[in-house]
């Protein structure tokens, strides 16, 4: 192979990631069926599609550019007041509202990221809890504009003046969550495939490495912290539109650890990640805290140490391991 | 493609499995309580409370058959309003009850009226909730209603020096305020005004200042739940031997807790509307049979609250022979009387909150047990919040 060929051969490897595979548009079709065929669920669909949202922000933070973030509430949280707020300020369109909570949020991400290119995963750790922490006690404070404790009403008005989302649209409200997700989410799968999205991965696999082949690791990072930030500002600003309030809760830790909980489970540095483990954590605890409002964390919790001592890996691949080791049974069985 | 698809179809089959279907002749009632995280004792003590009521009186009501549904919010709002749309729209829940926070009960508000469905508060006890919806009524009680009466109780028994310690949000501002402005009024002098965080409140330090203020007494509201280390940092800080007299609502000296506070507690006085040590049949009857259904464990306010919820939801059933109207429904409520495990009690036909006898206790050994004995009574308290005018 002469020299001349080897940048087309990795133009083509490199391509071969960008294409659109059918179980992946599978993968969509099957939601937007689902939204049809259930739509007594669509309210629980809709949770699940925006804690997708906000588990696509994490594997950004997490799982392409290897920054462990205990405080992506931070952002969520953000957005969900910035909405919140704006709304209540009388900006009547939901999707301005969504915009302008993401840029926010985003913003937000951009100014903090430097207190993460210093220390160890523990500093960071440490760190975006810390701003989780401050924001949520800062929303406290300023009851005038967040309501406190009481949390924040707001009325959503109908997307682009036509769709109601409110009590009334239930469906519309999953529809416009699902339209916004794939509209990032294909944003996002363009972004890891670029030589931007590329060289953060390199510096996540390797820093000294890609510090010495010219990746300048400080720009990267706080540039795909931002974009993350953005991303989870996106869901909380869905979440405060759909269910029509903002509370305090929304910086609490337990929304950075589920969300973390949850593209574990889904397999961390794989698009699809956050979104497969957030239906299958969603959908447990909703059917398992029905049929036991009391004990349901046990019987959540006892499937995810299974999970992670079966193998850290992704629910996906562990169903389908064992479809095909049931299928090779069956077919033993049948010889 | 095929892993992917089967995790879809797994997410798809646990959401349809979680569907409910309910026929003509059971009404539903939708309970959403925080059953797990900080507030999981309020869940528990609702959730007895109103199987105990079912359990006592019957399943069936003007010939129709009563279905109780708990669901868990985890306390938070957007889990509580989405469970409340999903009872409303799938289940068919007619009536709903519950709310363990403030924020919880105001999440549910709007949803409320938009679908007529009755939606009783029996523990959440901010004064301004009922406002916010006209299908709101209260069976618990307000902050306003327990905290007033022992700032005249103070002014009576030449307390004049106090400092209050609230847990800040809702219902502990509602409490500080509903206590000093009449107290300050009255002659008295609040010294400090100390509000503690709501999540993982450290006490000490609070207390610290307490104790070097040298008041006569302080006023201490905290969550339900929450009475139990609030109350070891009293001891550990030597509070309990200064000689500040311990007062404040009845939250802090929660039956549920009460029996694991130690000593200490003894000769702590507070406000509030129900006591497990109450003397009247029917307290006796509840205490019996709510210790016996549930290991021994003690109702406290909160049970009582989801009882009388109950009762005044078989009340509205009966004046409606059985139609689940809701706008009948909230009218058989409004102006309801019956003699609750508490004492008498009524709503309030102009606000939909609970009228109810607000009782004077001093914590006190009986049968070696710690209880909150009643020696002095406020007969039918109204929600001063609103009787101001707001």
């Amino acid at each position: 192979m002469s020299a001349i060929a080897a940048p087309d051969r990795v133009a083509a490897h490199l391509n071969r990631g960008g294409r659109w595979r059918p179980f992946e548009i599978a993968f969509w079709l099957a939601i937007v069926a689902l939204i049809f065929a259930l739509p007594s669920r669509a309210l629980l669909i809709n949770e699940i599609l925006l804690a997708g949202l906000f588990a696509l922000s994490l594997d950004l933070v997490l799982g392409y550019a290897g920054i462990v973030s205990l405080g992506q509430a931070a952002f969520f949280g953000t957005g969900a007041y910035a909405a919140g707020i704006i709304a209540t300020l009388g900006v009547a369109e939901p999707l301005i509202g969504l915009v302008l909570a993401s840029v926010i949020a985003g913003l937000l991400g951009l100014i903090t990221a430097p207190l993460l290119l210093r220390g160890s995963d523990l500093t960071r750790l440490m760190v975006t809890l810390g701003v989780a922490l401050l924001l949520g006690e800062l929303a406290n404070r300023n009851e005038w504009i967040t309501g406190g404790a009481d949390g924040l009403s707001l009325a959503a008005k109908p997307v682009l003046g036509l769709f109601p989302i409110d009590f009334t649209g239930q469906r519309n409200a999953s529809l416009y969550s699902l339209a916004v997700l794939f509209a990032l989410f294909v944003a996002a799968r363009r972004l890891v495939q670029s030589p931007f999205g590329l060289s953060v991965r390199a510096l996540k696999e390797n820093p000294l490495r890609a510090n010495a082949l010219g990746v300048s690791a400080a720009r990267r990072l706080i540039a795909i912290y931002g974009i993350a930030a953005a991303y989870a500002g996106a869901s909380g600003a869905l979440v405060a539109q759909t269910t029509g309030l903002v509370s305090l809760d929304v910086f609490d830790f337990h929304r950075s650890a589920d969300v973390m909980l949850m593209l574990i489970i889904g397999g961390p540095g794989y698009l699809y990640g956050g979104l497969i483990g957030a239906a299958f954590f969603i959908a447990l605890k909703d059917g398992v805290a029905s049929a036991t409002p009391e004990y349901w964390e046990f019987w959540i919790g006892l499937p995810l140490v299974v999970l992670v001592l079966v193998g850290r890996e992704r629910i996906g691949g562990f169903i389908a391991r064992w479809a095909r080791r049931a299928a090779l049974l069956a077919m033993r069985g049948a010889a | 493609m095929l892993k992917t698809l089967l995790a879809v179809g797994v997410a798809a089959s646990a959401i349809a499995a979680s569907a409910a279907l309910a026929d003509d002749n059971t009404v539903t009632i939708g309970m959403i309580l925080p059953m797990t995280g900080p507030s999981a004792s309020t869940g528990k003590q609702e959730q007895a409370g109103a199987q105990l009521y079912i359990h006592e009186h019957g399943d069936t009501v003007a010939g129709k058959k009563i279905q109780l549904i708990v669901k868990d919010d985890t306390g938070a709002p957007d889990v509580t309003k989405r469970l409340a749309e999903e009872l409303i729209g799938n289940d068919k829940a007619k009536v709903l009850i519950g709310f363990g926070l403030t924020p919880l009960a105001l999440a549910v508000a709007p949803i409320a009226t938009e679908a007529k469905v009755p939606e009783i508060v029996s523990a959440a006890g901010t004064a301004m909730i009922t406002e916010k919806s006209p299908f709101i009524v209260r069976t618990s009680f307000t902050l306003p209603q327990a905290a007033e009466p022992m700032a005249r109780w103070c002014l009576k028994n030449n307390i004049r020096k106090v400092a209050t310690l609230v847990t800040d949000y809702g219902p502990g501002v509602d409490a500080e305020k509903w206590f000093s402005e009449p107290f300050v009024k009255g002659g008295g002098t609040v010294v400090e005004k100390i509000r503690v965080p709501l999540k993982n409140p450290d006490f000490a330090p609070f207390l610290q200042r307490v104790s070097d203020d040298k008041p006569d007494a302080v006023f201490v509201f905290v969550p339900s739940g929450f009475g139990a280390a609030f109350m070891k940092e009293f001891v550990d800080r030597g509070l309990d031997k200064s000689g500040i007299k311990l007062i404040g609502t009845g939250d802090v000296t929660d039956d549920d807790l009460l029996p694991s506070m130690g000593d200490a507690a003894i000769g702590a006085v507070t406000t509030h509307h129900y006591s497990a040590a109450h003397d009247s049949p029917e307290n006796k009857a509840f205490v019996a049979d709510f210790e016996k259904a549930n290991n021994g464990m003690r109702p406290n306010f909160m049970a009582v609250g989801a009882y009388d919820g109950m009762a005044l939801i078989y009340h509205a059933l009966e004046a409606t022979k059985g139609s689940t109207d809701g706008q009948a429904l909230i009218d058989a409520m409004k102006g309801a009387k019956w003699t609750s495990p508490r004492g008498p009690v009524e709503i309030d036909p102009a606000t939909r909150d609970i009228i109810q006898n607000i009782y004077v206790r001093k914590v006190e050994k009986v049968n070696g047990q710690l209880y909150n004995v009643e020696f002095d009574k406020i007969e039918a308290v109204k929600d001063p919040f609103k009787a101001a005018g707001n």
